[in-house]
């Protein structure tokens, strides 16, 4: 059996006729101890035998809360219609998280692939609908970290009511992998007239951000513990499919969008300036950055405009809706500190520039290399 | 964040930018090309960058970015010996993280890292030392960097090593000391430089004397500066006053932490540990006598040119590559050859391409206005 198969707690969604029902009781409390079995993953987890079996029903569909009623099919099933009725465009888009440490302030590696993956399909302008799940195991992991990651996947999968409807669980010898990898993919769909691309920022448009930068960044900085540095900065890793569709909402024809999170606001921002042929002029003061973080930046010579988030939303919108999205984007958690930073330009083409604080201006290059590897 | 922002008022700026703009007027009437200030140190070169400085300045000043990068002048000869030590099966090398993408003639520590060496970032030699506590079976040997402002915590962790009977440590010392360079460019025959801005931290360890032949004998001004960038803007406005008043004295813009004398204890502990080499090579410069160190015969044990047998190659620099003249002062890092062709952040042929504080990746990320700025005015 390659993959496990899950099935959809959307209940409005089910395709096949079927009633499946769902199970609100909380995951972590209802999966049973692995009783009898060793409690760290071992090779025989990733067989494919009975031990990968009982894995995968007391630790992984048991956290993901879906009765496992189809375990023997290979692929998850999707009705068509039902599909199509949301819009004219399936948005499928996958993502790997590797990130070390597995647990940070603010989420973990579970978080970061749920998350990370129905903000790359909310960015798209579409409805994040169904999840797939990959693990690749070391040997020795403990089956209760596997558990906590999976009951922080599901957390944040009802989050923006998606589900994880397939995946596959792998296990390698220790040392091929470092503890848990996993790797999501994502499928959406798209309503008809929403057409968002990083070719269509137009000069008189406006960037906007929906909060504070580089909390992610500096977070796992922090939690790796190689500097003897304390503070509270968590990671900014939240879902932001409710806030696009919010500023569709007010305004459908948004230019560009695209979640910052390696790399941070200025490679993204570069992305957008190279694919439009414009220029994007920023103006540091009006960027959110939390105290914390710009000490962080200061003591160790780190830009935060490079620094990873994984929370994070640039947009570009017409000149004459960024009152109404800023708006729209304010009213919902994940966009309380939304500001208006910068503008587009016509020249110089293909460059992103930065207004200093101090008054002077300068370039915002594309990142050379890795601030920081290993972050998401 | 109080005590920071204060240094970054665009308001004071703008109040400094006038009385420079002023000053520079009159002192540089009558010369046929604009005042050469030179900012000795990389961290001046990454402020002026970063706040987009340049911009602001009038015509009449053109910064000169100097030799103040160490990772920028270590000859490729050492970036090999290095990886050698790195790739040695027993050893554990340490190093900070701009050192990681410093290409030698054939990789970077990165590229040995991805090989399978073991090679850790830290961010001081105490951590280091303590990987050295974790691993008593790995010798860790500590990439040693950077001038006066980095050597005495060197010394101290080596002094610290020596206390605890810790033998598994040693340095790959690289240690350079900034006069003897500041010497050398003074006595290159094409210099074209009125002023200097002098290294802050490196101040703060040696004090304000060691430059009193700059201007008793070269007859330059050399103004001490800190590091945000109202102590830039104050700075090159001091040492324009100077100009002005045909002084030429080394002054102290960044009062408050530079002493006079410096710091005796860091001394202390780098004339325990330390002694002056009688060349050290520079890359782009050459050997320049007495501008590096190495550890004490005392200290033998934590010495690992003592403790490695070590290649001690010497690779020269790519043909193309101009990094001599523009540590010099003498060539722009745009005017280079291959600048923005086949040298690149991302490809670095010459040392100062390597580090955010090298005068060409400052220039190359931060910098590249000027053709923008000509555009601009031709398009509006």
């Amino acid at each position: 059996m390659e993959g496990w198969i899950l099935l959809n707690p959307k209940e409005k969604q089910q395709p096949d006729g079927n009633v499946y029902r769902m199970n609100s009781r909380n995951a972590k409390s209802f999966v049973p101890p692995v009783t009898g079995k060793s409690q760290t993953i071992s090779l025989a987890h990733g067989s494919g035998g009975k031990a990968m079996r009982d894995l995968i029903e007391d630790v992984i569909v048991k956290s993901f809360d879906n009765p496992a009623l189809n375990m023997l099919d290979d692929q998850a099933r999707f009705d068509l219609k039902e599909l199509t009725s949301l819009g004219d465009r399936l948005a499928f888009t996958t993502d790997s998280y590797v990130v070390d440490p597995l647990f940070f302030p603010g989420g973990d590696i579970g978080t970061l692939a749920v998350n990370g993956t129905v903000n790359d399909l909310a960015v798209g302008g579409a409805e994040p609908l169904y999840l797939s799940c990959g693990f690749i195991l070391e040997e020795g992991l403990t089956v209760e970290t596997l558990r906590l990651i999976t009951g922080s996947m599901k957390k944040e999968a009802d989050k923006s009511h998606v589900s994880i409807v397939t995946g596959d669980t792998k296990v390698v010898h220790r040392g091929a992998a470092d503890k848990l990898f996993i790797n999501t993919s994502g499928i959406g769909v798209i309503p008809r007239g929403v057409n968002i691309a990083a070719t269509r920022a137009e000069p008189g448009d406006m960037v906007l951000i929906n909060g504070f930068i580089g909390d992610h960044g500096a977070a796992i900085l922090e939690a790796r513990g190689d500097l003897s540095l304390k503070s509270s900065i968590e990671s900014d890793c939240q879902p932001l499919s409710k806030m696009v569709q919010a500023m569709l909402d007010v305004c459908p024809d948004i230019h560009c969008l695209r979640d910052a999170t390696r790399g941070g606001i200025a490679t993204v921002l570069n992305e957008f300036a190279l694919c439009s042929n414009v220029c994007i002029r920023l103006d540091e003061k009006e960027i959110p950055l939390r105290d914390e973080v710009r000490g962080l930046c200061e003591i160790l010579g780190l830009d935060p405009l490079y620094l990873a988030n994984e929370g994070k939303l640039l947009a570009i919108v017409p000149r004459e809706s960024v009152e109404r999205v800023l708006e729209a984007m304010r009213l919902l958690p994940e966009g309380q500190y939304s500001a208006v930073i910068g503008e587009v330009v016509e020249v110089p083409e293909k460059r992103v520039l930065l207004k200093t604080s101090f008054g002077g201006e300068r370039i915002v290059d594309m990142m050379v290399g890795d601030q920081l590897p290993r972050i998401c | 964040m109080k005590y920071v922002d204060e240094f970054r008022d665009p308001e004071q700026a703008r109040k400094w930018l006038e009385k420079i703009s002023a000053l520079a007027k009159q002192v540089q009437a009558g010369k046929d090309r604009p005042l050469h200030i030179m900012e000795v140190c990389g961290g001046h070169t990454h402020t002026i960058f970063r706040y987009g400085i340049k911009q602001m300045l009038p015509p009449e000043i053109e910064l000169v970015h100097g030799p103040g990068c160490p990772v920028c002048v270590l000859p490729m000869g050492r970036v090999d010996d290095c990886l050698a030590l790195a790739e040695h099966p027993e050893v554990i090398l340490t190093t900070f993280g701009d050192a990681m993408r410093v290409p030698g003639s054939l990789k970077s520590l990165l590229q040995a890292k991805a090989e399978g060496a073991d090679v850790r970032m830290v961010y001081s030699p105490t951590d280091a030392l303590s990987i050295a506590r974790k691993h008593p079976d790995k010798e860790v040997v500590f990439f040693a960097l950077g001038f006066e402002t980095t050597m005495p915590s060197t010394a101290l962790t080596v002094l610290q090593a020596e206390e605890e009977g810790i033998k598994n440590f040693s340095l790959f010392c690289n240690h350079i000391t900034i006069i003897p360079t500041i010497k050398a460019i003074l006595d290159s025959p094409d210099l074209q430089l009125d002023g200097f801005l002098g290294p802050g931290h490196v101040s703060m360890i040696i004090g304000q004397h060691p430059y009193l032949f700059i201007a008793d004998e070269h007859k330059k001004p050399l103004v001490i500066a800190g590091f945000e960038p109202l102590d830039i803007l104050q700075s090159i406005w001091m040492i324009l006053n100077q100009l002005k008043e045909q002084r030429h004295e080394i002054e102290n813009q960044y009062g408050r932490v530079v002493q006079v004398e410096g710091n005796h204890n860091a001394l202390e502990a780098i004339e325990k540990v330390f002694e002056l080499r009688e060349f050290f090579e520079w890359r782009g410069l050459g050997s320049i006598e007495r501008s590096g160190v190495r550890v004490r015969e005392g200290y033998a044990l934590y010495d690992a040119e003592r403790k490695f047998s070590i290649p001690n190659l010497k690779i020269a620099d790519p043909k193309s590559c101009q990094c001599g003249e523009v540590l010099r002062g003498t060539l722009k890092p745009k005017d280079c050859k291959v600048f923005g062709t086949t040298c690149t952040p991302e490809t670095p042929l010459g040392a100062l391409m390597v580090s955010t504080e090298g005068a060409c990746a400052a220039y190359y990320s931060y910098g590249r206005m000027d053709s923008f700025e000509s555009k601009r005015e031709t398009t509006t």
